[in-house]
């Protein structure tokens, strides 16, 4: 097997999950799809370091991981609150600034 | 070693096997979270494919990484994750119908041709020859001296710049979830003269099961009149429906329990066995069939009845 195929698979995970954000409207599943790209180009990231031999795709992805951790601390702050005032976790209903 | 094997430009078959089999279980893990109706099963299929790439990672000689991706992705994220679901997604149905029309079509559709388009750029591009992690990695002694020498020499910056994020995500997520009290707390004093000024319920309300078969808190306890009490249940139990009438079945058990300690007493026939059927006693759901004239009017004198022969 040539490794290019984990390739493959990460353009395939992150079709996945870009389809997902298009097509859910729960934003926590939402959420969890740009979790799934994320990762899905973390594992580019480790291929890529494994292709050219040297750490640099793996520090990017490292980066990518604390990203991701400080962005889903805040998003789903965001959720939370949203819920609070409104009582749903639906995008569709998040419609306030909408002339 | 795996590190040895990702040093050619073929794999080992080994790690092809792994690739085929876990492969389908992450794009199978994949579709999960984008499909299943339930947030918790998306985010338990998210789970799943992260730890197969943290094993994806360990087969390319990532270690550091693949025990960072389970550490902070499976332990960490998708614990977050977790709790906000309990917290907002059971309540909230994501209700399925399209409010745009066409939208899911065209969403399938676009992610078609994107993953077409990205596919066929990876196949043109000339990746035959791969290096493998692993000189890189016994450069610096190891994966996890190579990393850290990265770190704080060529990103450094970058490395400083993350804990600034860090601690303002911190922070902003400190803020977002915080709600400041409009007013004042209610003491146990107050609380206690307003339900008095009210008037409605002063004493505590009934505690559930209470003379029912089973204490459970979806039970109603049973009034004396073999009623159930509603005020003994939770009122969002009541509102979904999901309380549980045992009126009949305790009134039949009771009415079974006195016909064997009739019998056991050898008072009387298995004839008195029958007179605390719910239908034939006045006052109970489902009466109507008139009460027995030689039935005693309380349970309770009845009982007493029995406490006097025993003590004969």
């Amino acid at each position: 097997m040539n490794p290019v195929n984990y390739l493959y698979l990460s353009a395939l995970l992150f079709t996945i999950g870009a389809a997902g954000v298009l097509i859910r409207r729960n934003a926590i599943v939402v959420f969890m799809c740009v979790e799934l790209m994320l990762n899905a180009c973390n594992l580019a990231f480790v291929t890529f370091s494994r292709l050219h031999g040297n750490l640099d795709g793996q520090i990017i992805a490292f980066f990518t991981m604390v990203v991701a951790a400080a962005e889903v601390v805040v998003g789903l702050a965001i959720i939370v609150s949203i819920y609070r005032t409104r009582h749903s976790a639906s995008v569709d209903d998040a419609n306030l600034m909408k002339l | 070693m795996m590190s040895l094997a990702a040093s050619a430009s073929q794999t080992s078959t080994g790690e092809a096997v792994q690739f085929w089999v876990l492969g389908t279980v992450a794009v199978l893990g994949a579709l999960g979270t984008v499909l299943m109706k339930k947030a918790v099963h998306s985010a338990l299929s998210l789970a799943g494919t992260m730890i197969v790439l943290a094993v994806f990672y360990l087969a390319q000689g990532a270690y550091f990484l693949g025990v960072v991706q389970i550490v902070v992705y499976t332990g960490a994220i998708m614990m977050l994750f977790l709790f906000v679901v309990m917290l907002v997604g059971i309540t909230a149905a994501d209700s399925l119908k399209e409010t745009l029309k066409g939208q899911r079509w065209w969403a399938a559709i676009c992610g078609i041709g994107f993953g077409v388009l990205l596919i066929a750029g990876i196949a043109n591009a000339s990746l035959h020859t791969f290096t493998g992690t692993g000189a890189a990695n016994s450069a610096q002694g190891g994966n996890v001296p190579g990393l850290a020498r990265l770190l704080f020499t060529t990103y450094v910056w970058a490395f400083e710049l993350t804990g600034a994020l860090l601690i303002t995500a911190a922070i902003g997520a400190m803020v977002l979830t915080h709600r400041e009290r409009t007013e004042e707390r209610r003491t146990q004093r107050e609380l206690a003269e307003a339900r008095v000024r009210e008037g409605t319920q002063v004493t505590p309300l009934p505690a559930p099961g209470t003379y029912a078969r089973h204490n459970a808190v979806d039970i109603p306890g049973l009034l004396p009149d073999g009623t159930i009490s509603e005020a003994s249940v939770s009122s969002t139990l009541r509102e979904r429906g999901q309380i549980r009438d045992v009126s009949r079945d305790a009134l039949r058990r009771l009415a079974e329990l006195d016909q064997r300690s009739e019998e056991w007493l050898e008072r009387r026939g298995v004839a008195g066995a029958s007179r605390w059927e719910p239908g034939r006693r006045k006052g109970l759901p489902g009466a109507g069939s008139g009460d027995d004239p030689a039935d005693p009017a309380d349970p309770a004198e009845h009982a007493a009845d029995h406490a006097e022969e025993g003590a004969k």
